[in-house]
Formats: C-alpha cells, sequence, structure tokens
C-alpha cells in the first residue's frame, strides 16, 4: 500500500533572504499585540476578573434576550450582560460582583426572577481573592514554562539555540494573547492552559529544525552559515507540515464539534500551531544567523554546556553517511 | 533493528494487551460490567463539569480561630488570678496577644507560675509598670491553624454525609482552604447553608437585672453582653437579650438532637447531654430556678425559656420558631458538632446534569472526529507505514484510557481536548521517524540501514520535542485548579504513551512486516 501523496522534491525556498520580512511582520505583531493588551486588556472570565456567570437553557424555544434583559434590569443589578452560548436556546448571564449583596445573593435572586421557564446548566461562582491568585499563578506559569523550555534548548543544545528558542516561543505566547485581545474572545483558565501548552508545543518544531541545523553544522563545517539555514529548513520542510498538520487536524475538531466551553482553547492552540511553525521557519532559524553557535574543529558536536548532548559514534556515523 | 529481544517483545505486547483490556470497561454501560470479572469493573471517573455537580472552595475563617483563643486566654488567666487571689486591671485581648497589669509587683512570680501552668508555650513580656503581655508563639499558632482545618474537614464531612450526597469528596487546599467537590448536586442551596453555619451552640443565663434597652445604648453590665435573638422574617432581630458572658453549658457535650414535635404540635428539636454536660446542666438549672437562660445558637438567641425546675436527666428540648424543614438542620448541625471558625465560600462552579451530558458528547464526538482525520490523513501520506502508525495510534489511545483508570485520575472536558490534541501529537513521532526514513533512502541507503537509520536518528529529536510539552504539563498540573489539572494529565500522559507507542509498537510492526514479507523496497 503506498501513499497517496508524496512530496519528492525538496524545495528551495531562500528564508533566510525573508528574514527582515519576517522580523518585521513578528517585531510589528509583537508591539501590537502588547499596545492593544496594555490599551483594549484582555476580555478576562470569571476566572480572573471575579464575579458569575449562569448559563440558562429556555426550555420553551429560542430565549427571548429581550425579556430576560428587561426582567434582569427590574432587579436593579449593575453590570449585567447576556449572550447567546452556542445555539438559540442558550444564554450566558454574567454578572459582576454587587456592592450591596453577596454573590450567593445575586445568584438566587435571577434565579428566583427568571422562574422554571429555564434549565440552569451552568453556575460558577469566583470571589475577587481567587481571581488575583490565578492571575499570579498564571503568569508565573507561563514565564516558568518559558525559562525551563530555553533552559532544556540550552542544555541538549549550544546557548544561542536557546535564546532562539526561547525568543520565537514568547513571540507565540504574546501574540497569542494578542489575539485574545484583537478579538475580545474570552480569556479563562483553560485558555490560559492553552497558552503553555503553545509554549511546550510551538517549541516542537524549532527543536525538529535546530536538530537538523546542528546536524548540518557538523557535516558541512565550511558552508556559509545562511546558506547552511536554508538548506536545514527546506530538507525539514516537509515534515515541518506534516508534523503541525497533524496536530492541527486534532484541534480543528475539537474547535468546530468541541462546543462552547472549550472554544477559547481551540481558538488559542490553532493559532498558536501556526504562529509556532511560522516562528520557527522566520524567527527561530534566522536568529542563529546573528548569535551564531560555534563551529569549532573539535568542540562542535559537544557543548560545553551539554556535553553528553552527542556521544562520537553518532558524529562518526554523520560523516560517514555523509560520504555514501 | 530487526531483531526484538524476547522479553523486549513480551513487554511490549503485553502492556498493549493490559492497555486495551483495562481500557475496555470504558466503552460499555456501568451495569453490563456487573457480568464481567471484577477487576474489569473500574471505568475512569468523570469530573464534575462531565458528571454533573457541584465544585466548593471554603475558606476558614483564621481570625476568628485567633481571637478566640485570645479570649478563651483571657477567661483563663481572669479565672486563674481571682483564684490566685491577684490584683489585676486592664484585661483584654488586643492585636495578637492579651495584656493587663498587676497591680502588686511583688507578686510577679506567683503571675508566672500561673502562665506556666495555663499554657508554657506563650511568649510572655514582663513591662516595668506591672504590664504583663501574652503572645502565643507562631509553633502553636501553625498548629492550632492545623487543627482548625482539620476538624472544619471532619465536621463538613459529618454534615455533608447528613445529607446524603454521594461520593463526596472533601480536601484540604493549601493553607486555609477545603475543597469540597459534590457529584449529582445541581443545586447547593442547602449543604451551603449546611455549612455556611458554625453551629456553636451555648446555654448561658440571663442577666435579669440589666434592661435590654441600656445595654444596648452602650452601658453594658461587666461580665454581660448584648445578643439578639434570631431573625425574624423581615430580616430585623425581633428583640435583645442581656446575657451573662459564662456559658453555663456548652453545645460540644451533646450526643444527641432530634427534629420532633412539641406538646402544641410545634417543630422543636429534642438534645441530650452527655455525662459531663448533663451534670452541668443539673447543677445550673438547681442553682437558678425560676430564672430565664439563653440558649445561644451562633451568637443569636434561639429562645429563652425560664427554668421552672432543675433539669437531672439530661435531656431537653429546644422551641424556637421552627418549621420542619428548619428543625431537621438544626438537629443535624447539632449532631454533626460545631465548626472552629466560620467558612466561606470563594469559588463555586456548579454544573447540571443536562451540561454534563452535552459536554460528554461533543469532547467525544470531537476526539472521534479528530482521530478519524488524523488516522485518514496518516494512510494518505504514508500508505502502508501509515497503517502503522494508526494502529500504534489505536494501542497509544487504548494505553492512555488504561493509565487514567488506573491511576484513579479524573477526566474533565480540558481533559477530553488533551486527549483529542495527543492524538494529534502522538503521530508527530511518526512523521519524524518516517520523514527521515524516506531522506535516507533518497539518500541512497538500503532498505534495512534506512530503517534503522530513521529510527535512530529521529529518536534524539522526538525525545527533545516531547520533554519540552511534558515541562508544559508538569507546570500546569502544578499551579493548576481543576480543569486545567485534568488537561495537565491527559496531555502529559499522553505525551508519554505516545513515545511509547509511536516508537516501540511502531517499530514492531514494522520489523514483523520486513521479516514475513521480505519487501524489496520502502512503500514511502
Amino acid at each position: 500500500m503506498r501513499p497517496l501523496i508524496v512530496i519528492r522534491r525538496i524545495p528551495n525556498i531562500n528564508f533566510m533572504g525573508l528574514r527582515t520580512v519576517g522580523f518585521l511582520l513578528s517585531g510589528l505583531m509583537t508591539i501590537a499585540s502588547i499596545v492593544l493588551f496594555l490599551t483594549q486588556g484582555l476580555n478576562y472570565g470569571i476566572d480572573f476578573s471575579g464575579g458569575t456567570i449562569i448559563e440558562v437553557r429556555s426550555t420553551s424555544g429560542p430565549a427571548d434576550l429581550t425579556k430576560m434583559r428587561a426582567d434582569l434590569d427590574s432587579l436593579g443589578l449593575r453590570d449585567v450582560t447576556l449572550q447567546n452560548f452556542g445555539g438559540a436556546d442558550d444564554v450566558l448571564i454574567r454578572l459582576q460582583e454587587q456592592s450591596d449583596k453577596t454573590q450567593e445573593q445575586t445568584v438566587n435572586q435571577v434565579k428566583e426572577k427568571l422562574g422554571n421557564a429555564y434549565e440552569y446548566r451552568r453556575t460558577e461562582v469566583v470571589g475577587p481573592t481567587v481571581g488575583a491568585e490565578l492571575i499570579k499563578a498564571g503568569v508565573e506559569a507561563t514565564i516558568l514554562a518559558l525559562f525551563a523550555i530555553a533552559l532544556y534548548v540550552w542544555f541538549r543544545f549550544e546557548w544561542p539555540f536557546g535564546v532562539g528558542a526561547m525568543l520565537s516561543t514568547l513571540h507565540d505566547t504574546i501574540t497569542t494573547v494578542g489575539l485574545f485581545s484583537l478579538l475580545q474572545i474570552e480569556f479563562n483558565l483553560t485558555t490560559l492552559a492553552a497558552i503553555l501548552t503553545i509554549a511546550g508545543y510551538s517549541i516542537n518544531d524549532t527543536v525538529v529544525i535546530y536538530d537538523r541545523v546542528r546536524e548540518t553544522m557538523r557535516r558541512y563545517k565550511s558552508m556559509d552559515f545562511g546558506e547552511l539555514i536554508n538548506k536545514s529548513l527546506n530538507e525539514t520542510l516537509s515534515r515541518t507540515i506534516l508534523t503541525v498538520s497533524t496536530t492541527a487536524l486534532a484541534v480543528l475538531s475539537l474547535l468546530l464539534f468541541g462546543g462552547e466551553v472549550l472554544r477559547g482553547f481551540s481558538i488559542a492552540m490553532l493559532w498558536g500551531i501556526v504562529v509556532g511553525t511560522y516562528s520557527s521557519l522566520f524567527i527561530a532559524a534566522p536568529i542563529l544567523y546573528y548569535i551564531r553557535p560555534k563551529r569549532g574543529s573539535g568542540g562542535d558536536g559537544a557543548s560545553a554546556s551539554g556535553g553528553n548532548a552527542r556521544p562520537p559514534a553518532t558524529r562518526e556515523t554523520v560523516t560517514a553517511s555523509g560520504k555514501s | 533493528m530487526l531483531y526484538f529481544q524476547g522479553w523486549k517483545l513480551t513487554l511490549i505486547l503485553s502492556v498493549c494487551l493490559l492497555g486495551f483490556i483495562f481500557a475496555l470497561p470504558n466503552a460499555f454501560a456501568p451495569t453490563t460490567l456487573d457480568r464481567w470479572p471484577s477487576f474489569l469493573h473500574r471505568q475512569v471517573s468523570l469530573g464534575l463539569d462531565l458528571r454533573g455537580g457541584s465544585y466548593l472552595l471554603l475558606q476558614v475563617d483564621m481570625n476568628t480561630v485567633e481571637q478566640e483563643r485570645l479570649n478563651s486566654l483571657v477567661d483563663e488567666v481572669r479565672t486563674q488570678l481571682v483564684t490566685a487571689k491577684v490584683g489585676y486591671s486592664d484585661l483584654a485581648a488586643a492585636g495578637n496577644h492579651v495584656s493587663f497589669t498587676v497591680r502588686d509587683s511583688g507578686r510577679m512570680n506567683d503571675v508566672r507560675d500561673i502562665i506556666t501552668k495555663i499554657d508554657p508555650t506563650l511568649d510572655v513580656q514582663i513591662g516595668t509598670s506591672g504590664t504583663v503581655t501574652l503572645t502565643p508563639n507562631q509553633q502553636a499558632l501553625i498548629q492550632r491553624r492545623n487543627s482548625a482545618i482539620a476538624q472544619s474537614i471532619e465536621i463538613v464531612r459529618r454534615r455533608i454525609d447528613e445529607t446524603g450526597t454521594k461520593e463526596p469528596s472533601i480536601q484540604r487546599e493549601g493553607d486555609d482552604r477545603i475543597l469540597l467537590q459534590l457529584p449529582g448536586v445541581d443545586n447547593p442551596e442547602h449543604v451551603k447553608e449546611l455549612i455556611g453555619r458554625t453551629a456553636k451552640m451555648t446555654f448561658q443565663l440571663v442577666d435579669p437585672n440589666a434592661s435590654p434597652q441600656d445595654a444596648r445604648s452602650g452601658r453594658v453590665p461587666a461580665g454581660d453582653v448584648v445578643l439578639p435573638s434570631s431573625e425574624t422574617a423581615n430580616g430585623q432581630p425581633a428583640q435583645y437579650y442581656v446575657v451573662r458572658r459564662r456559658v453555663m453549658v456548652s453545645g460540644d457535650t451533646l450526643t444527641d438532637a432530634q427534629a420532633t414535635f412539641g406538646q402544641n404540635g410545634a417543630a422543636v428539636v429534642s438534645f441530650k447531654f452527655d455525662s459531663t454536660g448533663a451534670r452541668r446542666f443539673a447543677d445550673a438549672t438547681k442553682e437558678n430556678v425560676g430564672k430565664p437562660f439563653a440558649i445561644v445558637l451562633d451568637n443569636k438567641v434561639i429562645s429563652a425559656p425560664v427554668i421552672r425546675e432543675p433539669i437531672l436527666g439530661g435531656s431537653g428540648q429546644i422551641e424556637g420558631n421552627f418549621t420542619v424543614q428548619s428543625a431537621n438542620d438544626l438537629a443535624l448541625l447539632l449532631r454533626a458538632g460545631a465548626l472552629p471558625a466560620p467558612l466561606t465560600v470563594l469559588e463555586e462552579r456548579t454544573v447540571g446534569p443536562g451540561l454534563g451530558a452535552d459536554s460528554i458528547h461533543a469532547g467525544a464526538l470531537a476526539s472521534v472526529v479528530g482521530v478519524i482525520l488524523v488516522v485518514i490523513f496518516m494512510v494518505v501520506f504514508y500508505g502502508l507505514f501509515g497503517v502503522f502508525a494508526d494502529i500504534a495510534l489505536f494501542f497509544n489511545l487504548c494505553i492512555m484510557m488504561a493509565a487514567l483508570t488506573l491511576l484513579g485520575a479524573t477526566l474533565t472536558l480540558p481533559g477530553i481536548a488533551g486527549i483529542a490534541l495527543t492524538m494529534g501529537m502522538a503521530v508527530d513521532a511518526n512523521v519524524l521517524i518516517y520523514e527521515r526514513i524516506r531522506e535516507e533512502v533518497r539518500g541512497g541507503r538500503s532498505l534495512i540501514s534506512s530503517l534503522q537509520a530513521g529510527f535512530e536518528r529521529a529518536f534524539g529529536t522526538i525525545l527533545d520535542s516531547h520533554v519540552t510539552t511534558l515541562v508544559a504539563g508538569a507546570l500546569m498540573f502544578w499551579l493548576g485548579s481543576g480543569p486545567v489539572k485534568g488537561f495537565a494529565v491527559t496531555l502529559s500522559l499522553g505525551v508519554l504513551t505516545s513515545l511509547f507507542s509511536a516508537i516501540l509498537v511502531t517499530r514492531l510492526l514494522i520489523v514483523t512486516w520486513l521479516r514475513r514479507l521480505k519487501p524489496k523496497a520502502i512503500p514511502i
């Protein structure tokens, strides 16, 4: 049984020639993301902002948002938002913490007012202290993840690779946050989980490419470095695209069928996968051109920090295959 | 490459087989499983977001714990000083310490002895003007906090058990929090009401000489306290009582409480004391016949009957404005015991059964579609080798479900997302290997050595790319609460099992294919 599609030709794309365009684009996206985050901010879900959400489903056909809004307004609650959630029957009611009553009282009031015409599918109440703690823990975990990954790459490769990996991962996470700020998609705990996963996953193709760059460095000791990066990127392009595609397929299925609760997560993951691939090709690899790893005669395989990364035996096999 | 050592082969096959066997029960309804052998009864447990239920994060009010410790210290010091006839003034609790002034500085040594007798761990500071400051030391405070948490958990458990909730989970979370998970509870109002009350009951004498009006305007006689009656329908207390601070008998000596009906048919709560409580109650009622006493619950007077005769039997009835429900609740609370400190609800997440079922459905559909897409993708791009990868993927899914089942992990909706995601990521390793094999073939290598080189060279890359995802997973597990933790578990587990399936299982399949069919070329 043979594959239906085989990519036989190794492409010859001049990634290094496009590096200025890539850096410019990424720089712009990063700055835009930071500006958006600072000006427009994120649409924090109650996990982070505190507050109450009640998901209801009308038991008699599509929910009448206007009537619900009027009903809830008559309770004198401040900052109530209503939106359809998934289907036309489902409505998500979001309430900020009220100054004059407890969140519990608010929930009871709303349920009393709306009565039995609705099925109460989900009620979540998060106090402000918990929200603040979760934000802190989330930011800490993301920063820790970035450093841990950079440290690992440094340990397995050489420090320039670590720097490149960290910058491209940072770029991926910042632009994901930017996307959430731009589209004002709810940013909640699951979204944060997606961002951490992106940090771990978007590094995958970077590592795959770095692996090849290192291998090519050993094999062609005198090749121009830009040319070397190009060669490595082109040789691994088919596998970069194929690995990303399988994960993207799984995430796409989550986005289409996984329901409303996972929507934010799926969007973040999908973006992370795409931008992660882009940044591996146009940021992580070209950066090496500027902060070059050592290409010495003896010390190339084993960097000072990762002495046990490659035993000499491997190097010999590599050279042997170079001849054949 | 061509040869698998016997033990390795056995290991791989048995892991796959066990994975399949232990994953299997998850595909059937629990009722079907009754006819299966008992070791196959375990299914992966579903999180509250999937099965429906209530998740409550409670905080124990540690300030109250510390304040009460200081208050009781004040009482002890007062009693001991009076007994030893040491003159003192300004005895009070303030901030984190208790202080008083000794009138006769010549008796300071007696005071020291008294303090050591009360609690030798207290930090004692004695000022020049005879001021004594007592501060509970840090160690003792921590111990007190810990026991307050443990006791709160125990009391909450008893109260929840009384409500008949099935499989509740009550855990300590951090320094001062309790995590309560109640499967199947889709309206936790009653539960919250029950755990929202400390239920500290005391019997105290009413001061017959003081008027509540005077006391409320600030003239409270020494040793007395003003307490409101329990609230009426309009939310305002009906009246106030001036009550002696000294507790006649406290509720912790109760052994039983039941809701019954009194003589006039109203709901009442009957109670029974243990022997200590019965003796104290008998003594107190003997000495105070004809005087009113207050039954105080959480600093509110439920009722204040007059003692008509000494109550010697160690049991009695509380009459209040009870409904059947509130009498039942009070009896339950008294049976379960008092909380050492008030609990507040910090976070509440309740999912109804309808949404839970929909989420399972959506999650399962998304996973199945995702897997089918990946399976087709692999066959389209890799043909026969794609089929090998798909078989490995199937075992990966089995091993993962089996591991979740056997570890007793909880599957949440984000957890399902993690499974779907790792299905996509699992074949990454196959792609890396196959692409490498293709390259080696293009480089002119022979069939066998291409396969060998493909697996060997791809391994380092696969490892590197998986470790970074594991790092992210570990951090999520460490920081995350409920849903995120569920995701971290399936993600990390999926990455680990995919290493096994993509590398070992695929290799085994390819080797078997090589040996059986002796192909001349690689079909990729």
